[in-house]
C-alpha cells in the first residue's frame, strides 16, 4: 500500500494542502464548512454524498458541542469510513477452476489490471490462464498476449473480429485439461449505453455460468479513477447487466481521487477490490480504506 | 433530468409568484438547483462557482419577458452563459507549409489512438494524404494497433520496428518521411500520461519543439471528473495545447468536463468522438453541449421556436396539461398543427429529448410526413369532441365511422390511435424522470 500512498502525496496538490490548513486548526466557522464542501466535491465525491456528509458532521458537531476544525478531520474520516464495510470477504476463488470476468468501460484500465491481477495471483501460488475475449479493438489481443508473457501466465487467443463467446468457451476448455485453476477472462471496452455489446457481455458470463459451476466467481468492473459522476451509472448498468460483484479503480496513480467510489460503495454495497497505481506490472495493491481516504482529503 | 431541473425551478417560481423582473432571491434560488445541475454534470466546482456568479449579474434586475416564465428565463441566460463558455467550435488549422503536423496527447485510454485513425480518416475524406505515426513505444501493442487501424483504412503509418528510437526521433523521422511518401499531413500518435509526470511531459516537449505542429490537440475523457481542470492545465502549460477533443460522448456522461476544460485553457473544442468507429468523428456544437450539460436535450432550441411561433398561453396550458400527464387527441391535434407550423418534422424531433435516440437511422420523407400529417388531422377532426378527449370509447363501430367520415382506413385509425398511446406513455416518461434527492440542505450559496 505504500505504492499507492506515496504517489497520491506525490500528487496532492496545492488547493488540498490550503484546505487541510483551513481544517487543520482554529475554530469551525461557516467557512470551514465551505471548504469541506469543496473538498468533498473536488475529490468527485458527488454533490449529494458530499452535502449529505457535510449535513452529518454539521449534526455530530452539535450534539458533541465541538469547535475545533481538528475535530472535523476526525469525524470526516469517521463518516467516510462509515460509507465502506467494515470488512469484505476475499475473492471467492476457492474453486477447482474459479473464473474472474473483467468488464469496464472503453479505455478504463481492463486488460492492464487483468496483467497485475494475473501476476499477484501467481504469485499467491495459483495457476492462471488468461482469455482474451476482446476480440474487436485493434490489436487487443496482441496486448493480451504480450502482458501474458511479461507476467508469465498463457493466454488463450481466438481470431480478431471472432467470437469472443467461443474465446471463451475454449479458454474454459484448455484450462481444465492444463489443470489451472484460475481463468481471467478479459472483454472489450464497452459503454453501459450500447445495449447490444451489454447483450453480448451477458451471453459471455453465460457461457461461463452453463460450463462451470457457480461461474464466473468474480465479476470485476474496473473503473478509471479520473472519472467523475458517471462512474456510478456505469457501476450500475453494468451491475444490473452481469452482477459485478466488486470494483477496481485504476489509475489512482493520477491527480484525480476516486471520490465517486464513496457513493458505489454506499450505494450499491460493491467492496472496492483493488486499485492500479501505474502502469507497470507491480503497481497494483488492495483496496486499503485508510489509505484512500487520506488520498482523499489530502493529507500526509 | 430536464423534467426535473424545470420541474424545480418551476416549483422555486411557483411558490415566489409573479413579478415583473427577476429579483436577487428569484435569482439566488434557481442558481442554487443550477448549480446542483452543474456539479452533478462534473463541472469543477470553482468553474461552476465562477460561472453562477457571472449568471447572477446578469439575470438580477433582468425583466421578465411575456414570452417566456420566470424559470425558463434564467435557464435561458444559464445557457446562453453555457453557451459561450463553451465557445465557438474550432477547425483544424492547416496553414503555413505542409506537412501539417498534428500532435495528439492525453491522460492514458482516453482515446488518441482511435483518434488519429479518425482524424487520418477524415482529412483524407477531405482531400489530404495523412500519414500516421505510432510514437507510443511504451504501451504494449500501442503501435500495433496503430498499424491494424492504418491497414483497415489504407492510410499509411509510419512506425519502428527493429531499431530503438525515442518518441521525438521517431516524430522527427515520421515527420521526414512525410514528402517522400507524398503526405501533406502528418499524424502523431503519443503515448498516454499523466499530466504530473514531468519527465514524460518533457518528452511531449521535445516532441513539440522539434517537429513543430500546426496543432497540438489534448484528446479527453468526456466522463472525466473535477480534475479535468488540473489535466487540461497541465497539458496546456507544459506543451501548449491548440485546440480539444472530447472522447466517448456517445455514453451517458454528462460531460461537464468539456466546459471545465476549456474555460481554463481557452482553447477551443474541435471535436467530438462518438464511437469507436472510425468514421464517429463530429464537430462540435455549443448549444448541444450546453444542453446535454444541463440534462434538457435540446429543450432550449424548442423553448426559442416556441417563442417565436407558439400562442403563448396555449402553450403554457399545454405545457401544464403534459406535466399531468393529461394529453388527449386533442391536444395531439393541436401540437401537431403548432408544430407544423414551426419547421421541418425531422428538425423538431432532433429537439425533443430523447427523440434523437429514438430515431436513430430513421430518415424522415418531409414529404410524406406531410401527407401523413394531414389524415391524421382529418381522422381527428372526423371524432365527436368526446372521442378525443377520451380515445378509450374508440369501439370498433365508432372506428369504422371515423374511417367513412375521414376517407381514410380502420386500420390508419387503429395506428393513430397506439401512436397516440406511446406518446403519451412518452409524456409519462418524462414527468417522471425525476432525482430523487434524498437531501434538503439549509445553505448552499
Ligand atoms: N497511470 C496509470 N495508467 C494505467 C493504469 N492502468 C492502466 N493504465 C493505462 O491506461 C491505458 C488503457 O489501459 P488498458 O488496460 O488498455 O485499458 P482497457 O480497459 O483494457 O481498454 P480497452 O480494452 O480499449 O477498453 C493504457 O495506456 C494503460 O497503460 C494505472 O493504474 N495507472
Ligand atoms: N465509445 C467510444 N469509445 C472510444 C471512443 N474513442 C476511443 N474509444 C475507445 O476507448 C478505448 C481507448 O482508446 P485508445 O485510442 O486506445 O486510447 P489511447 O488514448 O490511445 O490509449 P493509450 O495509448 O493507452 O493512452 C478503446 O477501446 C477505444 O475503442 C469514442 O469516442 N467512443
Ligand atoms: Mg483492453
Ligand atoms: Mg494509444
Amino acid at each position: 500500500m505504500k505504492g499507492i500512498f506515496d504517489s497520491l502525496r506525490k500528487t496532492r496538490n496545492a488547493v488540498f494542502g490550503q484546505i487541510i490548513g483551513i481544517l487543520g486548526g482554529g475554530e469551525i466557522t461557516a467557512e470551514s464548512w465551505e471548504e469541506l464542501e469543496a473538498l468533498l466535491i473536488q475529490g468527485d465525491v458527488g454533490v449529494h454524498t458530499a452535502l449529505l456528509l457535510v449535513e452529518r458532521l454539521r449534526e455530530a458537531v452539535r450534539e458533541e458541542g465541538l469547535y475545533q476544525t481538528a475535530d472535523l478531520q476526525r469525524l470526516l474520516r469517521k463518516e467516510i469510513g462509515a460509507l465502506f464495510p467494515e470488512q469484505t470477504d476475499p475473492l471467492n476463488l476457492d474453486w477447482p477452476l474459479a473464473v474472474i470476468l473483467i468488464v469496464g468501460v472503453n479505455g478504463s484500465g481492463k486488460t492492464t489490471s487483468i496483467a497485475k491481477l494475473a501476476l499477484r495471483l501467481k504469485k499467491q501460488g495459483r495457476k492462471v490462464i488468461l482469455a482474451a475475449g476482446d476480440t474487436f479493438r485493434a490489436a487487443a489481443i496482441e496486448q493480451l498476449s504480450i502482458w501474458g508473457e511479461r507476467v508469465g501466465v498463457p493466454v488463450v487467443q481466438g481470431e480478431p473480429g471472432g467470437d469472443p463467446g467461443a474465446v471463451v468457451y475454449d479458454a474454459i476448455q484448455i484450462a481444465k485439461s492444463r489443470g489451472m485453476d484460475t481463468l481471467i477472462i478479459d472483454t472489450a471496452g464497452r459503454l453501459h449505453t450500447q445495449h447490444n455489446l451489454m447483450e453480448e457481455m451477458k451471453k459471455i458470463r453465460h457461457i461461463v455460468s452453463k460450463r462451470v459451476a457457480w461461474g464466473p466467481h468474480e465479476t470485476l468492473l474496473v473503473l478509471d479513477a479520473t472519472t467523475g459522476q458517471n462512474g456510478l451509472s456505469q457501476a450500475k448498468h453494468f451491475l444490473a447487466a452481469v452482477d459485478v460483484s466488486g470494483i477496481v479503480l485504476a489509475k489512482l496513480d493520477g491527480s484525480a481521487k476516486g471520490g465517486m467510489v464513496l457513493s458505489i460503495s454506499a450505494q450499491l454495497e460493491l467492496p472496492i477490490r483493488f486499485v492500479g497505481t501505474g502502469e507497470r506490472k507491480e503497481d497494483f495493491a488492495p483496496f486499503d480504506k485508510d489509505a484512500f481516504i487520506q488520498g482523499l482529503l489530502g493529507e500526509e | 433530468m430536464f423534467e426535473s431541473l424545470s420541474e424545480k425551478l418551476q416549483n422555486v417560481f411557483e411558490q415566489l409568484g409573479k413579478h415583473g423582473v427577476l429579483r436577487e432571491e428569484d435569482v439566488k434560488q434557481v442558481l442554487r438547483e443550477i448549480r446542483l445541475a452543474l456539479l452533478e454534470a462534473d463541472v469543477n466546482y470553482k468553474v461552476v462557482k465562477e460561472f453562477t456568479s457571472r449568471v447572477r449579474e446578469q439575470a438580477v434586475g433582468k425583466e421578465v419577458t411575456q414570452a417566456l416564465n420566470p424559470a425558463q428565463q434564467v435557464v435561458k441566460i444559464v445557457h446562453q452563459e453555457l453557451v459561450e463558455t463553451l465557445g465557438a467550435p474550432g477547425r483544424l488549422s492547416l496553414t503555413g507549409t505542409a506537412p501539417y503536423v498534428l500532435m495528439l496527447v492525453g491522460l492514458q485510454g482516453s482515446g488518441k489512438t482511435t483518434t488519429v485513425a479518425k482524424l487520418a480518416l477524415q482529412l483524407r475524406k477531405q482531400g489530404h494524404f495523412p500519414l500516421m505515426v505510432a510514437a507510443d513505444t511504451y504501451r504494449p501493442a500501442a503501435i500495433k494497433q496503430l498499424e491494424v487501424l492504418g491497414r483497415q483504412l489504407d492510410i499509411p503509418v509510419y512506425s519502428e520496428h527493429g531499431r530503438e528510437l525515442d518518441p521525438p526521433a521517431i516524430c522527427v523521422r515520421g515527420v521526414e518521411q512525410a514528402n517522400s511518401r507524398g503526405a501533406d499531413v502528418v499524424i502523431l500518435d503519443t503515448a498516454g500520461r499523466l499530466q504530473i509526470d514531468t519527465q514524460m511531459m518533457q518528452e511531449l516537449e521535445t516532441i513539440r519543439e522539434r517537429t513543430q505542429p500546426v496543432e497540438v490537440l489534448l484528446v479527453a475523457d468526456a466522463m472525466t471528473g473535477q480534475e479535468a481542470v488540473s489535466i487540461a492545465t497541465g497539458f496546456h502549460e507544459q506543451v501548449g495545447l491548440t485546440g480539444l477533443i472530447l472522447t466517448k460522448i456517445d455514453g451517458d456522461a454528462r460531460g461537464g468536463a468539456a466546459i471545465s476544460m476549456r474555460s481554463v485553457t481557452g482553447v477551443p473544442i474541435k471535436f467530438l468522438g462518438t464511437g469507436e468507429k472510425t468514421n464517429a468523428l463530429e464537430l462540435f456544437h455549443p448549444e448541444r453541449m450546453a444542453s446535454r450539460i444541463l440534462g434538457m436535450g435540446d429543450v432550449l432550441s424548442l423553448i426559442e421556436l416556441a417563442e417565436e411561433s407558439f400562442d403563448l398561453e396555449e402553450t403554457a396550458r399545454m405545457e401544464k396539461r403534459l406535466r399531468k400527464g393529461k394529453f388527449d387527441l386533442e391536444d395531439f391535434l393541436k401540437q401537431l398543427r403548432q408544430v407544423r407550423k414551426m419547421g421541418s418534422i425531422g428538425e423538431l424531433l432532433n429537439m425533443v429529448p430523447g427523440m434523437k435516440r429514438a430515431l436513430r437511422g430513421v430518415s424522415i420523407d418531409e414529404a410524406q410526413t406531410e401527407k401523413q400529417l394531414k389524415r391524421v388531422e382529418a381522422i381527428i377532426l372526423s371524432m365527436t369532441p368526446e372521442e378525443r378527449r377520451n380515445p378509450s370509447v374508440l369501439n370498433g363501430s365508432r372506428r369504422l365511422r371515423i374511417a367513412q367520415g375521414s376517407g381514410t382506413e380502420v386500420q390508419e385509425i387503429n395506428q393513430l390511435i397506439s401512436q397516440y398511446r406511446q406518446m403519451k406513455k412518452m409524456v409519462k416518461n418524462l414527468n417522471k424522470g425525476k432525482m430523487g434527492r434524498g437531501l434538503s440542505l439549509p445553505k448552499f450559496f
